[in-house]
């Protein structure tokens, strides 16, 4: 599946590693199940780690890992399922994950503007014909009501003339 | 009335333009109807039994004269020159093509009006009184913060795919005229000493499991009111269920976790963004407030002479009676324009009957308009002197029907005749019931009585909520109707009894109209409401007589 990273099809580096059984060399992304109770021996290797967090967890569960993971890989199993939405605000606003934030599954362009939005900057597209629609879809909003973590300056700021 | 800035102004042509893209990559077949669904459902676009059906939004109720002449055009060209009216205080068009779906938005774009968000997995349109800012029981506009909320909910990008759908209203009366008990969300503006603040009411709503609402919150102050909101609606987006679209509105979730864990939920998350950018402070709620314009009232006496001299005429007198309310400014009025004539279907007006309302607004009402839950039309602000001669244009539209708040001011969902979920048809049984009960004089005589009807569990004619309420079932292929009593949609919400089993479609106007002759029969006097006797008398009476003829 692409990937897709600031517009651009990128490599993925990451290997998915199921809940168990020995670690390749390099970069890997583990469930979190396996995070959690492998955390220390995970955190000693010397390549980047990544956990695929299923969308009915607590994210706050992450807190103490979060310093050692590069990558965080949210799941929308359906597009209309949006628990993933709330995960990243929570990953990036209140846990302050600075890292990969990655949408993975049923991610489609008319979706990924509020997935920006939330803090996602990464994402796995489903369909090959959405990626060069990404950036228009990017596009296709200029106005924003809402504060989110992403720093886009909202209606009420810029009414208030100071964005 | 508020008025768009350039930022809401941008952000609607932004919209318009998304979706016509999204509708070209439909009809070529880039979407699939899964995945288009959810899409249209975002801008109000329903596919029905016969045809798409365009739901506007009417954010809580307000509409400017030029907005309903843009809506009668819309009816006029791209429908069979109607509108529905609804229970959540919005438009629906039934006949539209989707391939001309665009164009009908960008008109009513144009006007500032749009379908964002009167449907699909998201929060609602704001409901609110269609008497604010007229009424003399309120203690603020509270429009003002649904408009605020209106804002933040706009293309919310952590909420657009929640478990289900999400209501909210709000009031700042004394009398609830937003049902604010069974919606996702009630908010009761109240004051605490200075401080202004809302009472939080959860998990109320109708469809299949009917709940009232929970208070979680007695006084939450008006700064907090966004990052209250967007703790509970986080609350709701994690833990909400998904598995049982029966069992996905907060209703289930407060019910099954307990008012209280939902409450700690939501404090516990509310605790953590309180002081963050969700704050409203006054400049916040100033650039808002200065965007509604209101009326220049006229400095008028009550009960001018001219009003007076006009009230000899019974015919007059009885409208008056049961159309017109108090304002808050002296020498005008409130009044209520029934779009629920005999034998037609209720909440539906023609464009011509539209057009003649907006130009009634201009003439004698400020240019304002109000939708207002019972599927009926509000002008808010009226110069008692003008009512007269308002009375007798409305006739002429055939919009002076005495009926307010009376038996035939009847609720009822689409039905069958135009919805996919439908048992049954609740249209040509409203109708029936408006001929049975057109004699003025006497339907004035039962007095304040409310029939809801809805054709099948999903409850849209809130059937729970109705004095007497009807519920459409299928047996054998054929319509049934099951008849509750005793429901109000009020501050003291109460869910109506069943009162037996469901009677035939040829049955039901007669099971109706006896449990009226009961009450009339048995009231103590004229002055004691329908719902007052059955609170009084029990069910059994009224029982007794509904099925003494089988």
């Amino acid at each position: 599946m692409p990937l897709v990273k600031n517009g651009a099809v990128v490599p993925d580096p990451f290997t998915v590693v199921e809940a168990e059984g020995p670690l390749p060399e390099g970069a890997v992304t583990v469930p979190l199940a396996r995070l959690l109770a492998e955390g220390a021996d995970l955190a000693g290797r010397n390549s980047p780690l990544g956990v695929a967090v299923p969308n009915t967890a607590d994210v706050r569960e992450l807190a103490p890992h979060l310093p050692h993971l590069s990558l965080v890989v949210l799941d929308f199993p359906k597009f209309r399922d949006g628990r993933a939405y709330s995960q990243a605000r929570l990953l990036r606003e209140r846990l302050g994950f600075t890292g990969e934030l990655r949408a993975r599954g049923n991610v489609l362009r008319d979706q990924v503007l509020f997935m920006v939005r939330c803090g996602f900057d990464a994402f796995e597209i489903e369909k090959a014909d959405d990626i060069p629609a990404f950036a228009k879809a990017l596009a296709t909003y200029s106005i924003f009501y809402q504060p989110t973590g992403d720093g886009r300056p909202t209606v009420a700021s810029l009414r208030a003339g100071h964005a | 009335m508020y008025v768009y800035d350039e930022f809401d102004r941008a952000f609607l042509g932004e919209r318009v333009d998304d979706f016509r893209d999204q509708v070209t990559r439909r009809l070529s077949g880039e979407l699939n109807e899964e995945e288009f669904k959810p899409l249209r459902l975002m801008n109000g676009v329903y596919l029905q039994l016969h045809a798409y059906m365009l739901r506007v939004c009417i954010p809580y109720g307000t509409l400017a004269s030029n907005q309903l002449r843009a809506l009668a055009s819309v009816a006029r060209r791209y429908d069979k020159g109607y509108g529905h009216f609804t229970t959540r205080q919005n438009i629906q068009f039934n006949w539209i093509k989707l391939s001309e779906l665009p164009d009908a938005m960008a008109e009513l774009a144009a006007v500032g009006i749009h379908g964002i968000q009167t449907s699909g997995n998201c929060i609602r349109n704001t409901t609110t009184d269609p008497w604010a800012g007229a009424t003399p029981e309120e203690i603020e506009d509270p429009r003002l913060y649904a408009e605020v909320i209106r804002q933040w909910s706009t293309n919310h990008p952590e909420f657009t795919f929640l478990p289900r759908k999400f209501k909210i209203a709000i009031t700042a009366a004394k009398h609830d005229r937003a049902a604010i008990r069974v919606h996702d969300i009630g908010l009761r503006l109240h004051r605490r000493g200075d401080e202004t603040g809302f009472e939080v009411i959860v998990g109320g709503g109708l469809g299949r499991t009917p709940f009232v609402g929970k208070t979680i919150r007695d006084f939450l102050p008006k700064e907090d009111l966004l990052s209250y909101l967007e703790a509970i609606l986080r609350v709701y987006n994690s833990g909400g269920r998904r598995d049982n679209i029966y069992k996905a509105r907060i209703k289930i979730q407060v019910h099954e976790v307990g008012t209280e864990e939902f409450s700690r939920r939501v404090d516990e998350e509310w605790a953590q963004i309180r002081e963050g950018a969700l704050r409203l402070d006054e400049a916040a709620f100033d650039a808002i407030r200065d965007r509604f314009v209101n009326p220049a009232f006229e400095a008028l006496d009550d009960a001018p002479a001219a009003l007076a001299e006009a009230l000899k005429n019974p015919d007059f007198a009885r409208w008056h009676a049961n159309s017109v309310g108090p304002h808050k400014v002296p020498g005008h009025a409130i009044v209520t324009i029934s779009l629920k004539p005999v034998g037609k279907p209720p909440g539906d007006a023609t464009a011509d009957q539209m057009d003649g309302v907006a130009d009634l607004a201009d003439t004698f009402a400020y240019g304002e308009i109000r939708v207002a839950h019972e599927q009926n039309l509000t002008l808010p602000h009226v110069r008692q002197k003008d009512l007269p001669e308002l009375w007798r244009r409305l006739d002429a539209l055939g919009l002076a029907t005495p009926n307010v708040g009376l038996i035939s001011d009847i609720i009822a969902c689409p039905g069958l005749d135009y919805c996919s979920l439908a048992n049954t048809r609740s249209i040509p049984l409203a109708q029936r019931l408006t001929e049975r009960f057109a004699d003025p004089e006497r339907i004035a005589d039962i007095g304040r009585m409310h029939i809801n009807i809805s054709g099948c569990i999903n409850a849209c004619g809130h059937h729970h909520v109705g004095h007497i309420g009807i519920l459409g079932v299928e047996k054998k292929e054929q319509e049934f109707y099951q008849v509750t009593l005793g429901g109000k949609g009020n501050l003291k919400t109460r869910l109506g009894e069943l009162i037996g089993p469901a009677v035939s479609e040829e049955e039901v106007v007669d099971v109706i109209e006896r449990i009226v002759d009961t009450y009339l029969d048995l009231r103590e006097s004229p002055k004691e409401t329908f719902i007052a006797a059955v609170q009084r008398l029990g069910l059994d009476p009224f029982k007794e007589r509904a099925y003494a003829a089988r």
